[in-house]
């Protein structure tokens, strides 16, 4: 286990250390002590190394990650793991706004509850929020999943793409071209598999899922009362 | 018998017939006109300045002798790896997705033989481009439509894209036409829907975030990478010192005649300041923060000579960037489709409808068979003898001014002959000593 002191270490040589690392290194598992709200920790990984922040953290945490696991035993600031490519981030504390912003791959955990905009315009990003999320979230999102196990607040799926949603609680209202869709089996399959990559103690069948009615997706003067 | 005389029919100047036209077409179709390119309206421009040249207070260098160098450096402030140009003409961010690729390696080709950069656009970094671009510029922009962690560590620079001149507060829009597999793969979107860019930026809002954006951006690149930040010509003193104080190493300034893949008319037309209005504010503001030199300013919208470089040179810009000019060097409008452009209702010249992806020349099209038309090594070599030209053109006038570097002259070279253009460039009237807001006449 190798550690970097925040308290001791500037960000510059934090990152510089955690991405100088490749797929032949032999330190695979680091963690970084006193965090204390720092923007950008943990960014631009791209090996599958595995880091422990001991400590909640600012804007930016493991932006662009890809391949690395990375766990944030506090709370993250906003744009967590935002367009990350591959990899797994977790987040044991709540999320700020924006968390996983046009994400490309791999799985962000939240395991507390996620400001507004979680998710917005997501691109294949899987995202398990355990508590809820705001408002707009998974705005413009292509594709990718995003489950809610709490509650998800006004507009949700706003001028949705290919994106599916799962919400166990309430959803205050949806988004422009957002509505409810049957679940079907291959939903249920889908949503067992994150639950328990995810850690998530909840059964697919709780779940309602959401998707685009691709309305909008050429546009229709007649459509103009909904942008 | 005598005939009555009559008065001559008069079209209304108010009512023209290009007003009714459109008036007609939105009625018929209950929508907004969409096309591409820049502003079109008369606005006051760089054609309304002239230099002085030499005269026995200042003395000429001497054309074909007398050194009169060209190179710029950006990104000095805080990048540890700046970029060295040739030449202070770049070209401008256009997407792949608007544009084919053979464009795009056209652009690259062109470029690199001039020995300046190339940048990305909405859609990604394409291998064409890439591969062909001595240095790329890689634009950060609110959709991120194929940003990824390796394209951003092989760019030479990043431009975080804010507005654009052509429609400050606006996003993109492509059309299902030209969403081709290719095209919707890099981008994460189903083939054949109609896909807008987002406006602004998902994940910050305001200086204070850019501020934080643009030190995860350095942090992730190792802080080797030049950061610009493009700006449309909306509020030009203010978002240039904003993008100074976010950690700016570049500041890119698009006026209104700066072009755009497609949006709407009235967003061109009628949204945004003409390019001449917007350098000296901006410069005002680098001048004021003492960083003007230590930061870049790259200026952009309606450049098409080298006389045009020289000026925004002289106004106190770094550099220029070029788009719709280099479309045209590659063949974009050219007469030689005329027919062509006679049948989509157009004519050389005047055509715009990028979006639709009809283009005649091949190039904002992803028609396969219109994209073969453009031979991306031919066409690579005419942007060199243009971006060429533009140089010796711009080098022409420094030496008459007695320059012995572009980046030498100066608004004192300057004289303005409107009283618009003696207001927007803060340089005399010609024939007088004054412009307005400089005291009395």
């Amino acid at each position: 286990m190798q550690s970097l002191d925040m308290a001791t270490t500037d960000l510059r040589e934090v990152n510089a250390t955690l991405q100088a690392q490749t797929s032949a290194s032999n330190q695979t598992e680091w963690v970084i002590d006193n965090p204390r709200g720092a923007h950008a920790v943990a960014v631009g990984l791209d090996t599958p190394i595995s880091v422990t922040v001991r400590g909640s953290t600012g804007y930016y945490c493991a932006g662009m990650n890809a391949g690395a696991t990375i766990h944030v035993q506090g709370s993250v600031g906003p744009g967590v793991a935002e367009n990350m490519m591959s990899g797994t981030v977790i987040v044991d504390g709540d999320a700020s706004q924006y968390a996983g912003a046009t994400g490309h791959g791999g799985l962000l955990v939240i395991r507390g509850n996620a400001s507004s905009r979680c998710g917005i315009s997501m691109k294949g990003i899987d995202i398990v929020v355990q508590g809820s999320v705001g408002h707009m979230s998974a705005f413009m999102a292509q594709k990718g999943t995003l489950v809610v196990l709490g509650d998800a607040g006004d507009a949700l799926g706003d001028s949705l793409y290919e994106a599916r949603l799962f919400v166990r609680g309430s959803v205050k209202s949806l988004g422009a071209d957002c509505v409810e869709k049957e679940m079907r089996a291959e939903h249920l399959d889908r949503l067992a598999d994150l639950l328990e990559r995810a850690g998530a103690d909840a059964k697919p069948s709780e779940f309602r899922r959401y998707g685009s009615a691709r309305r909008l997706y050429h546009f229709n003067i007649d459509h103009a009362d909904q942008y | 018998m005598t005939k009555t005389p009559t008065t001559e029919p008069r079209q209304s100047w108010t009512f023209s017939r290009e007003v009714n036209a459109e008036i007609r077409r939105a009625a018929a179709t209950g929508i907004y006109d969409i096309r591409g390119g820049g502003a079109k309206r008369r606005v006051p421009h760089f054609d309304d300045l002239l230099f002085l040249g030499a005269s026995i207070s200042r003395y000429p260098l001497e054309g074909y002798r007398e050194k009169c160098d060209t190179a710029v450096t950006l990104g000095t402030r805080f990048a540890k790896k700046p970029i060295e140009l040739k030449i202070p003409i770049t070209i401008a961010g256009m997407s792949f997705g608007s544009l084919s690729g053979p464009a795009k390696e056209a652009l690259g080709r062109g470029a690199s033989m001039a020995g300046t950069s190339t940048t990305t656009g909405d859609g990604g970094m394409t291998e064409e481009e890439r591969g062909h671009s001595e240095k790329l510029v890689y634009q950060y922009l609110p959709s991120r439509y194929g940003m990824n962690l390796t394209d951003l560590r092989r760019a030479d620079a990043i431009e975080v894209v804010v507005g654009q001149g052509a429609k400050p507060g606006g996003g993109g829009m492509l059309l299902g036409q030209k969403i081709t597999e290719r095209v919707a793969g890099m981008r994460d979107l189903p083939v054949g829907i109609d896909q807008r860019s987002a406006c602004r930026h998902p994940d910050w809002t305001g200086p204070d975030d850019l501020e934080i954006k643009i030190l995860e951006l350095r942090e992730i690149t190792g802080w080797e990478k030049p950061i610009y930040v493009k700006i449309g010509g909306a509020r030009p003193y203010y978002d240039t010192a904003l993008a100074v104080k976010s950690g700016a190493d570049v500041v890119v300034l698009d006026g209104m005649q700066g072009g755009t893949a497609a949006t709407q008319d009235v967003f061109i037309e009628h949204v945004g300041q003409p390019t001449l209005a917007c350098i000296r504010p901006a410069v005002q503001a680098l001048q004021d923060l003492g960083l003007h030199r230590e930061v870049q300013l790259v200026v952009s919208g309606g450049i098409r000579t080298g006389a045009d470089v020289a000026k925004a040179l002289a106004l106190g810009a770094d550099a220029v960037s070029i788009g719709t000019a280099a479309l045209i060097a590659l063949g974009d409008n050219d007469p030689k489709w005329e027919a062509e452009y006679n049948a989509l209702g157009t004519t050389a010249g005047a055509y715009d409808d990028w979006h639709e992806g009809r283009d005649p020349a091949g190039i904002t099209t992803q028609d396969p068979d219109l994209m073969k038309r453009l031979d991306p090594e031919a066409a690579g070599r005419r942007l060199r003898n243009y971006l060429n030209v533009m140089t010796l053109e711009c080098q022409t006038i420094a030496r008459a001014c007695g320059k012995s570097h572009v980046h030498n002259l100066e608004p004192e070279d300057l004289c303005a002959l409107t009283m618009e253009a003696a207001a927007m460039a803060r340089v005399p009237l010609a024939g007088t000593d004054w412009w307005p807001g400089k005291g009395q006449f």
